[in-house]
Order: C-alpha cells, then structure tokens, then sequence
C-alpha cells in the first residue's frame, strides 16, 4: 500500500470513528448522568411504582410497563399488516402498481411524528372515545376494558403506535422476500401449491428475516415519543386496561424533563433514558443479527 | 387431478387479506392528509410566514420566528452531518470487508435505532449542560447526530453502485487512491448523495422529540446560537396541547408545512432518481 494511500485510510478513518465515538459517548454519558439515581434507588427504580417528584418518589415501573405494553399492542395489530403489505407488493401486486404503493407506505414512514400526535389528538381520539362509549356494558366488565373511556389512553396509543410502525416492518419483510429465491416458489408451484401455499413456503423460508422485520418495528415503537405522549394520557400507572390513561419511558422524558427542578429528579429521568437507550440497542442489535443472518443462508443456497 | 376446493377457497381469502391490509394502511395515511390538509389551508395565511407568535386572544399571529428557526437547526444540523455522514459513507464501501468498517457500519445502524428522545438527552448532557441554558447549536447538534447515519449509510449504498471500472480507470491513470474517490467515484454518485441529503433534511426538519430541551423554544423572532430558538415542530406540539382555538388553528398550518416539506422532498427525490436511473440506463 502507498504511504499516501494510508494516509486517505486513516483521514477518512477518523470520521466513520465519530460514529463510533457518538455510540460510546451516548452510553457513558447517560450512565454518568443518571449515577445519583443508579445510586440512590439501585434496582427498586424499576420495582416500585410510586412517581412523585415533589416527594422525591421516583418509581419507574409504569412507564416501563406503558413502553412495553403500548409497543406489544402496537406490533400485533401492526405486524398482520405490514406482512400482509409486504406480501402483497412483493409477491402478488401487478408491477404498474409496485412504485406507487411502495411510494405510499413510505410517505406513511416519512410524516413526522408530531404531525401524527396532532391528528392523535383532534380526530383519532374522539374517534375513538366514541367507540369506547359505544362498547356494551358486559364487555366493560372485562379488566381489559375497564375504567372511564377517556379517549386518551393505551388504545389511542397502541393505535397511532401502530400504523407508524407498518411501513418499517413491511419495508424489511418485503426486502427479505426478495431474497428468497425464485426456485423456492417455482418448486411449491410444481408441486401443485395453491399461491396461498407456494407464498407460505416463501415467508417460511424467510422466517428469521421477517422475525427481524418484525423486531425492528419493535424497536421503533419504543422509542416513539410525540405521538404517544400526545394520546397516551400521561398518567403513570400500571394498568391492563386498554381505556386507561398511561405513560411511556420516552413521553415521561418529554414532559417532565425541563421541569425537573433539582438534580435527583433529572437524574431519574436521564436514567429512564439510559434504560431506553439499552432496551432498543438490545432489540435493533437482535433484529440486525436476524435480518443479516437470512441474507447470510442466501449465497451458500444459491451455490449449492 | 384437480386442486380441492378448500384449499382454492383458503388461497384466495389469503390474497384478499393482503389486499385489504394495503387498504388499511392506507385509509390511515388518507385521513391522515385530508385532516392536516383542509384544517392546515383554513388557517393557513401570509400571516403565519410574516408574523411572530401573538398572545392568547390576538389574531394575526404566525410562526416566522419558528419557520427560521427551524431552517437555522437543520442547516447547523447538515454542516455537521454532511462532511462526517458522507466521508464515513466513503469508508464504508472503500474499505468495506475490514473490521473497522463493520464496526462503523453497525455504529451507524444502531445510532439509527437510537429513539430521538434519548438524542435529546443525549445533547442536553453534552451541549446545554456545559453551556448553561438551552440554545440553537444544542439542537442542531442533536438533528446532526441523528443525521450522521442515514447520510452515512446512504451514501455508502450509493457509491457501491458505482461501475468498479471507473475506479480501475482511475487508478491505471496513476491516481492515488484519494484522488480517485474524491474526482471519479464519489461525482460519478453525487447526485444520489444529494437526494439522500435532501431526503435526510426533511426527515430531520419534522424531529421535535430532541428539541425539546436543546433548542427549547423562543416566543420571539431569533438568529442566535447560543439562545433557545423556536422551530416548527415544537411550536406545533406547544400549540396542539394548548386549550386555545386560535393556536389550534396554528398547529394545522404548521402540520401542513411540514407535511409539505416531506411531501416536496419525497417527490423531488423519486424524480431526480428516475432521471439518473434514466441516464444510467442509457
């Protein structure tokens, strides 16, 4: 290798390491901004649910429990669909209309977030208020459907969570169907598979692919934050119900972070930023490791 | 012999079901438009692009404070991203088999997974911490730091594409290895890095999650970086949780500007890659 040729390596080197660099620092920051209540609160954080600032009661479990629920929520409503888009654009869709629909899936991708919270709030929420008071009096009996229907609560969330998380999934699930090979449907067609069947064993071949598509929404539905903080009620509490006002790790962050008055208070917070920033790492890294795994098996297929 | 009914009958409810899931999305994203559309053209005036914010009760208001602002922290936003985003893009596919440049490029797609939010906390720690007080460079940095990795990754696909004889062509000329990216490879892809630019900007230019406690906000007409700024989307979110008509209003017309935005970048970034698709094919 030329001398000057190192020289461009390590020059242009030294970007991509800020990429790096910004990984590393955003882990070592937050895990030392968030010291005094690692420190102070240790593991209890996460256990007890008591928020209350002004008494200095940091609990934490509501919102991890919101985060977790509203994003379960939102993946099975969304994931039927955005495989089903998937398949559909792939697989079955005549070729004038591929450009256009793949276009609008992603336009639904590319709307801020905030602009989906505005619409959260002035029509899917009395949308779906309306619902909720319409709902038969035996079903309310059901813990699931408890409480007053306020309009704003996990429901709302899970629903707004939901579409913004489609067109992520769809977009991977429809790549790794790329992938898998012709010979894969022609083979089922030849045994006499219905198209049901032949893309059945398609997306059975993806598998691990379309379990990385599907984690990958996960983890978008995570850390979503306007949207939900929007519609979610911000109300922290850990409850099954769907009608109830909750909240999240990224909308209690959004709220409450320029009005933490003393250092415990944004030191809590900070920490449920660190513990967000952990989860969706775990989740993407997962997702990734998924997703690459799949485009691995392909080659070595083809050459046998 | 013939295929059993059953089985035609499942086939079929399983390509409609695909097809309805296509309807379902959409019908989402279409109320979606028709809300921000008609309610944003009502209020949606000179007013709003001449005038600062009113208080409560005045008419007449608008977001020009907000509308510069928000110009202000996505250009702070790509003078920081474009050099780093792209350069590391030019690692990327230059030295792609190395350990390093999988280690940047799995940087990259987790800083990419990274919620805005934590973005946010992210800066405040670095940037507002030690200034003191919220300000302009506080959330173009963290816009900046969200935009590294798509422009990086972007730019990296984009130069895969580029024919493998151009650079052979380059080097047999006696180009070092530099030489030959900055005046061969990388122009040969230019126009592609410039619509993922352009595309990066509009994603970046709807955030509000990490501006809120970088960039904060300013109920008055702002050019300073070290002072808290307004921006479209915070204002939008300040105006959409207030009880008032008037600013509700004001949040259609900037949720319409913004979805403008995403809608006139998106466009103009499909055409300019069927026109380069075009030339290519040529």
């Amino acid at each position: 290798m030329r001398s000057t040729d190192l020289g461009f390596r390590i020059g242009i080197g030294v970007f991509a390491a800020a990429l790096l660099l910004i990984v590393v620092a955003i882990g070592i920051t937050l895990a030392k901004d968030s010291w005094l209540s690692l420190q102070r609160f240790g593991f209890d954080f996460w256990r007890t649910s008591d928020w209350d600032p002004v008494a200095g009661e940091f609990g934490a479990l509501p919102f991890i429990w919101g985060t977790l629920y509203s994003s379960v929520l939102a993946l099975a409503i969304a994931t039927p669909v955005a495989l089903g888009i998937a398949v559909f654009i792939s697989e079955l869709c005549p070729p004038m209309l591929r450009a256009p629909l793949i276009f609008l899936t992603e336009l639904l991708a590319a709307i801020p977030s905030i602009v989906y919270g505005l619409w959260g709030i002035f029509v899917l929420v009395p949308a779906v208020r309306a619902v909720e008071t319409g709902l038969p009096e035996g079903l309310r009996a059901l813990p699931l459907f408890s409480g007053p229907p306020f309009g704003v609560g996990m429901l709302a969330a899970a629903l707004i969570l939901a579409v913004m998380v489609v067109p992520f999934t769809s977009a991977v699930a429809r790549e790794v169907l790329k992938t898998v090979p012709m010979t894969q449907r022609e083979a089922a067609y030849a045994l006499g598979a219905t198209r049901f069947e032949a893309i059945r064993a398609a997306m059975f071949y993806a598998r691990t692919g379309i379990l990385g598509a599907v984690m990958l929404g996960f983890g978008r539905a995570l850390g979503e934050t306007m949207a939900v903080t929007m519609v979610i009620g911000n109300n922290p509490q850990v409850s099954l119900s769907l009608f109830a006002p909750q909240y999240t790790m990224a909308a209690v962050i959004a709220n409450e972070f320029t009005e933490a008055a003393n250092a415990l208070y944004l030191s809590a917070l900070i920490e449920i930023g660190l513990v967000l920033f952990i989860i969706t790492l775990l989740v993407n890294v997962m997702s990734r490791g998924l997703i690459w795994s799949m485009a691995r098996k392909l080659p070595s297929k083809v050459a046998a | 012999m013939r295929t059993p009914a059953p089985r035609k009958i499942l086939s079929a409810l399983f390509v409609g079901a695909c097809g309805l899931s296509v309807v379902l999305a959409l019908i989402p994203l279409a109320f979606l438009l028709f809300f921000v559309l008609s309610q944003g053209i009502q209020a949606l005036n000179l007013d709003f692009f001449l005038n600062d914010p009113r208080p409560v009760g005045e008419t007449g208001g608008g977001m020009a404070n907000a509308i510069v602002g928000t110009l202000m922290l996505t250009a702070l936003a790509a003078a920081m991203a474009v050099p780093i985003g792209v350069i590391s893009g030019v690692y990327l596919s230059e030295y792609r088999g190395s350990r390093f440049a999988s280690a940047v490029r799995f940087a990259a797609d987790t800083l990419n997974g990274v919620p805005s939010i934590v973005v946010g906390v992210f800066a405040y720690a670095v940037v507002v911490l030690p200034l003191g007080h919220f300000s302009t460079l506080a959330g173009g940095f963290a816009l900046g730091v969200m935009m590294i990795p798509i422009i990086a990754r972007t730019t990296e696909e984009l130069l895969l594409l580029v024919p493998n004889t151009l650079r052979e062509g380059a080097l047999a000329l006696g180009a070092t290895r530099g030489r030959a990216v900055f005046t061969v490879i990388v122009p040969a892809a230019l126009p592609g890095i410039i619509t993922g630019v352009v595309l990066a900007l509009a994603r970046i230019a709807g955030e509000t999650a990490p501006l809120l406690f970088t960039s904060f906000n300013n109920a008055f007409f702002s050019t300073s970086l070290t002072q808290p700024i307004s921006s479209i989307t915070v204002q939008v979110f300040t105006y959409a949780i207030s009880p008032y008509e008037d600013w509700h209003r004001q949040a259609w017309a900037g949720a319409l500007v913004l979805v403008a935005i995403v809608l006139i970048c998106s466009m103009a970034a499909r055409i300019a890659a069927a026109r380069v698709a075009r030339i290519r094919g040529q």
